[in-house]
């Protein structure tokens, strides 16, 4: 047969129209061109102009299309007709859901309102659920950061005023080395891909700090495979070495950092380590020039990081001097933390000498000159191109709240964070402590809460404590068992509910958020407390009503389910009061829109909020009136305004659209995103680029765009005073005191110098020698991918990946199957063997396991029945002590949960039928899928 | 059998690079998403939500490890679809003539209406870049996206295949490689790309270039002139402090 080849039409019509809005495959939240035919959904790409993608998609985004039309959606919201957790519905109408809602919520909102714990997982919308929960004046609201990365974020905040994803991000562009710890894989994850491919194209360097080399580390062109749970040590190592070479940046630390703040020192004062402070309470340096203290603000101050003052036989020192005394010690050294860690002294130096010689011998200056707020104009701009970004891994530790302000120390010492070539922060950071609102906890019957919910606290005068000193909230938060609590314990509410500890309370209102599967440490022990009964055979937590789009595994221990919609059938909007879409160089925020209406009888939630708002009569839902105040969530993105010419939106307000930042509602806002893509940007002046939170070009434009109301220029803060304060307390002093089996771990755990501590021993690790880990991959997120049939084909099961030294020990072969247990359950599961990982670890994809009888899948499907969670290990209790006391599973200073501490022993064991534990299939409320997926629009 | 053209006016192809490939499969489900639209016939899924999911794709991305003499193990992500052989005995083979390659271009297609389904070209390819589509009965394979990277109807930056248009990490490139002066070609010289296996004498059209060498840093001794200790003790600590604080 000769060569022969048929003609094609090469420009065949793509689509008949592209619609713009914002992916929520994940919660990286890419802008998507979504070409329609026929009025359907037919291909998803990314949008070339959008600020987080820049066109490109991940592999989620790019299947967006098998989530919307999943097999799994629920059509109707639901009514229980079984008992919990069985999966017995029956389908109600959407005005007999409301009513059951409405007649359950009112009569506790009148009589008690903390008896409603509402919480959201992971919402887009925080904003607008705790304006809702505020509103209906219950204290019990937080979304799912408890159980995430609160101390990444916290520790960020309360360090630098700001952290990492949404916060802030690597100067991609100028950076020349890269150091990335413990990196879950879908935070911010296209912005991280295309940072990596950016600096691969420049051939800079990348270090990756993780004991598994999977995806990002796997192209790092070092890699350090850590021991779980060691970051902060071997951080700690990294700073001592840089301090006691003196490769440390002076000028950077006298000037923008609380480096040269005195420090009261004397052991017998009841100030004891708080920074002296002028009558007006601002900070106070030892002026170099003028030999006295002066405010560290004034514009010809000369700060001196040596700094000492006696007054009234009081001594005072600086921070860079406490700082001196404690990271000097060879308790920090390389041979000192090398074992422990698992990296050798020799490595450690070699990565300590790379950072000093990128950040100080290939320093280089930019021509752009700015002042600072003391009012000293600069030249250029420095740059040290030393970038650091950290995620879950290092967060999800008792110990990850310090692991992060030693990492934050670390980035400071270096002078990188806001300089060329470091990390810069996102608008609306940075924003100190002192710019975020302190937590607030009083509940008044029939009325709203007294303010926000979630804070940053200052110290003990800000505790969510009933005047009888017992927790006001049901998870606890903000209680001196875990003080700076800012994102709430999501993974303590059942719990806690289920003792009536500290209270019982009457509703659990959930949204987003699997608690009856991988959302909940001790997941057996959940679904138990869920179904448990009273002595009268009521339910222990009486009722539970759950939004979700999908049949979760949670949706069969609710009473009464609202369906959601899916992401392309609804309005939200990703705003700067909330979780914004920001880069470094602008501000932005994004919408969702109904690019498809929903062809089943569900609502999006935020619209349901709405109206159950006006049913209940909550303040900012309805008019003057008593009417519905916001028809649906779109009405109240357009028309809401918390301050007065702030609201969800920042672009394109006023009548004529004009305004950015400030200014009246625009009824035609939401056709202005749509017409530009679903976004909206603004950039950020070129004087104001970098040194924001010094620099006067960046605060005032701060101020015009309504991020912040006035100025806010601060000092970094290396010392966190808000934790001496707290040990203050724990030493006896003041009024609001800890109870006495609390006061020791207070003192030792809440230094305000990043320290390292073991948590080993709290989990039995002589007894549990191997370390477990669970992380995400990049193509599925949480388990909302196996309902995907293109997702599942990659990511369908999930092994336990065990490194070569545990597998030769076992005798591991292809196949074989593993008892896995730890000092609570444990679950016998499918082995593979890697041996890119840290020798004492396992580790295996999270949520890839799946029960039978959900996200119609088929009971048979390898998910269900090849499939398993870690959870089944963890529980919300550390291991008893002995001491009459049972510790939570959580970082003793934010609450964190600290899932990445698990320690297990690994055995060989017969095949079982299944993964074990194997639990009964829960009746499916939409059946399963079809058995061929032909995905096509004709 | 089914003859190849004597000679191609371009050799398009892909460069993908092993250096920066992150495993991430957007580029899968990216070539998934475009071609089951696109195609005569979707890219199916059989038991899509059942205990054997098997699907077409024309790209799948496989993982494995090397364990090197020296160092730790490393973790390779490969990107695996049709490497456009200039002797594609996948077009040989074929019994009807649906396989040929384009003379304009050197992309091997299959003419669906002219498939049988007999699968011997997939039989052929020792590459494995071929899947019988369960549904269809026809054979799938990479197209480069022929419908996208001449189509007038969509603007010029995206006529480019689906695959390296949504790459977040910018690993994937496309171009002429018969072109010694395309930016391809060039990045192939620059980084030493690689055909997969060429002593299958297929002379594949695409390339791969190869991770750079890792974990080459050495371990430094207490000795290394940048970290030479200012003191020992934090008194003299603050004496360098000081001296250093006045140069300022």
């Amino acid at each position: 047969m000769t060569h022969h080849q048929p003609d094609l039409n090469l420009s065949p019509k793509v689509s008949d129209e592209v619609r713009q809005t914002t992916c929520y495959m994940c919660a990286c939240r890419c802008g998507i061109n979504v070409h329609m035919k026929s009025g359907k959904v037919a291909y998803i790409e990314g949008n070339r102009n959008h600020p987080v993608n820049k066109g490109v998609l991940c592999a989620k985004g790019a299947s967006g299309i098998m989530q919307v039309n999943a097999p799994s959606r629920l059509r109707a919201p639901l009514k229980r007709v079984g008992p919990r957790g069985s999966g017995a519905f029956e389908e109600i109408s959407w005005d007999e859901a409301l009513e059951m809602a409405t007649g359950i919520l009112e009569p506790i909102r009148k009589e008690a309102p903390e008896k409603l714990a509402f919480f959201t997982g992971r919402d887009q919308s925080q904003s607008f659920t705790s304006f809702w929960a505020q509103g209906f004046g219950t204290p019990n609201y937080a979304a799912h950061g408890g159980f995430c990365s609160v101390n990444m974020a916290a520790g960020g905040i309360y360090t630098m005023g700001g952290a990492f994803w949404e916060f802030g991000q690597p100067d991609w562009d100028r950076t020349k080395l890269f150091m990335l710890f413990g990196v879950a894989e879908d935070h911010d994850s296209n912005p991280i891909k295309m940072g990596l491919g950016k600096l691969k194209k420049r051939g800079a360097k990348v270090i990756g700090v993780n004991p598994i080399r999977s995806g990002y580390n796997a192209i790092a062109d070092e890699w350090v495979g850590i021991t779980p749970g060691t970051d902060g040590l071997f951080i700690l190592a990294l700073v001592h070495c840089l301090l006691k070479a003196g490769k440390i940046d002076l000028e950077y630390l006298t000037w923008f950092t609380d480096a040269p703040c005195l420090v009261n020192s004397d052991p017998n004062s009841d100030e004891y380590g708080l920074i002296l402070r002028d009558e007006e309470g601002r900070a106070l340096v030892w002026d170099r020039i003028e030999r006295r203290p002066r405010c560290f603000d004034k514009p010809d101050v000369c700060p001196d990081l040596g700094g000492t003052w006696v007054n009234e036989g009081i001594a005072h020192k600086s921070v860079f001097q406490l700082m001196i005394e404690r990271y000097l010690s060879d308790d920090y050294a390389p041979e000192a933390v090398a074992e422990r860690c698992g990296v050798s002294a020799g490595r450690i130096r070699k990565i300590a000498i790379e950072l000093a010689r990128v950040a100080f011998e290939e320093a280089f200056e930019v021509e752009q000159e700015w002042t600072d707020f003391r009012g000293k104009t600069h030249k250029t701009m420095k740059g040290r191109p030393v970038a650091m970004h950290a995620m879950r891994g290092i967060s999800a530790h008792a110990n990850g709240f310090q692991t992060c302000r030693a990492l934050h120390t670390l980035q400071i010492i270096l002078g990188t964070v806001e300089a060329p070539g470091g990390f810069r922060f996102k608008p609306p950071y940075p924003k100190p402590v002192e710019a975020h609102p302190v937590p607030h906890c009083k509940v008044t019957p029939g009325a709203p809460l007294d303010g926000p919910h979630l804070g940053f606290v200052r110290g003990p005068e800000n505790l969510a404590l009933k005047e009888d000193g017992t927790p006001a909230r049901i998870d606890k938060a903000f209680t001196w068992e875990n003080p700076m609590s800012a994102h709430g314990l999501m993974h303590m509410v059942i719990s806690n509910a289920h003792a009536g500890d500290p209270y019982k309370i009457n509703t659990l209102f959930m949204y987003m958020a699997n608690m009856s599967w991988n959302s909940s440490m001790n997941t057996k022990g959940v679904m138990e407390m869920l179904t448990d009964k009273d002595e009268n055979g009521d339910y222990v937590i009486p009722n539970i009503i759950y939004s979700d789009a999908y049949a979760s595994e949670m949706v069969a221990y609710a009473d009464l389910i609202l369906p959601d919609t899916t992401y392309l059938e609804r309005h939200d909007c990703i705003s700067l009061l909330d979780r914004p879409i920001c880069e470094a160089d602008g501000a932005a925020d994004a919408i969702r829109w109904p690019v498809i209406e929903p062809d089943r009888d569900v609502r999006g939630f935020q619209s349901v909020l709405c109206d159950l708002g006006a049913r209940l009569n909550l303040p900012g839902f309805v008019n003057e009136d008593g009417s519905q105040k916001y028809d649906d969530y779109a009405d109240y993105i357009t028309n809401h305004q918390r301050r007065p010419g702030i609201g969800p939106l920042f672009g394109w307000r006023d009548e004529d659209g004009e305004s950015a930042g400030r200014g009246a509602p625009n009824p035609k806002q939401l056709d202005r995103y749509i017409e530009n893509g679903g976004f909206h940007v603004q950039h950020i002046p070129d004087e104001a680029l970098y040194y924001k939170p010094w620099n006067k070009a960046y605060q005032d434009w701060a101020v015009k765009m309504g991020i912040y109301d006035v100025p806010q220029p601060y000092l970094f803060t290396l010392y966190c005073e808000p934790m001496r304060k707290f040990q203050l307390a724990a030493e006896g002093h003041g009024e609001r005191q800890p109870p006495d089996h609390l006061r020791d771990r207070i003192k030792a755990t809440m230094d305000p110098l990043p320290i390292w501590w073991d948590t080993n021993a709290d989990n039995l690790g002589e007894e549990y020698p191997v370390h477990a880990l669970t992380q995400r991959p990049m193509a599925m997120y949480h388990s909302w991918g196996s309902q995907n049939a293109w997702l599942r084909q990659i990511h369908g099961r999930n092994p336990l990946y065990v490194p070569t030294k545990i597998w030769e020990a076992n005798g591991f072969a292809e196949g074989d199957w593993a008892r896995v247990s730890s000092p609570h359950g444990e679950i016998t599961v499918p082995v593979a063997h890697m041996a890119a990982l840290n020798e004492n670890t396992i580790w295996t994809w999270n949520a890839i396991g799946k029960r039978k009888g959900t996200w119609a899948l088929e009971e048979d499907a390898p998910e269900a029945t090849k499939g398993f969670l870690l959870n089944h290990l963890i529980h919300e209790l550390l291991p008893p002590k002995g001491d009459g006391q049972r510790w939570a599973n959580s970082d003793p200073i934010t609450g964190q949960a600290a899932w990445f501490d698990l320690r297990v022993k690994v055995e060989k064991a017969e095949a079982p039928a299944e993964s074990q534990p194997a639990f009964e299939p829960i009746t499916s409320p939409v059946g399963t899928g079809p058995k061929v997926n032909r995905q096509k629009v004709e | 059998m089914t003859s190849l053209p004597q000679s191609t006016e371009k050799k398009l192809g892909l460069v993908i690079d092993l250096d920066t490939c992150v495993g991430c499969h957007a580029c899968v489900t990216a070539c998934k998403g475009w071609n089951t639209q696109n195609e005569d016939t979707p890219l199916a899924d059989m038991d899509a939500y059942g205990s054997e999911p098997v699907g077409s794709f024309l790209n799948r991305v496989h993982s494995f490890e090397v364990q090197p003499e020296v160092g730790p193990a490393q973790t390779i992500h490969f990107p695996k679809s049709c490497l456009h052989c200039d002797d594609a005995p996948c077009v040989t083979v074929c019994p009807t003539g649906a396989s040929y390659k384009r003379v304009e271009d050197g992309i091997v297609l299959v003419n669906e209406d002219a498939c049988m389904g007999c699968g011997l070209c997939a039989w052929a390819c020792p590459y494995g870049a071929r899947e019988l589509d369960q549904d269809a009965g026809v054979m799938k394979k990479c197209t480069l996206c022929v419908d996208r990277i001449y189509n007038e109807t969509l603007p010029e930056e995206d006529r480019q295949p689906a695959c390296v248009r949504t790459c977040p990490a910018g690993a994937r490139h496309f171009g002429d490689l018969g072109d010694p002066e395309s930016d391809v070609s060039k990045l192939v010289a620059e980084r030493d790309g690689m055909p997969l296996m060429p002593e299958l004498g297929t002379q594949p059209v695409n390339r791969y270039l190869p991770p750079r060498p890792k974990d080459t840093w050495e371990e430094v001794d207490v000795l290394a002139p940048l970290l030479q200790p200012v003191a020992e003790e934090p008194k003299g600590f603050l004496g360098w402090l000081d001296k250093a604080l006045e140069k300022l």
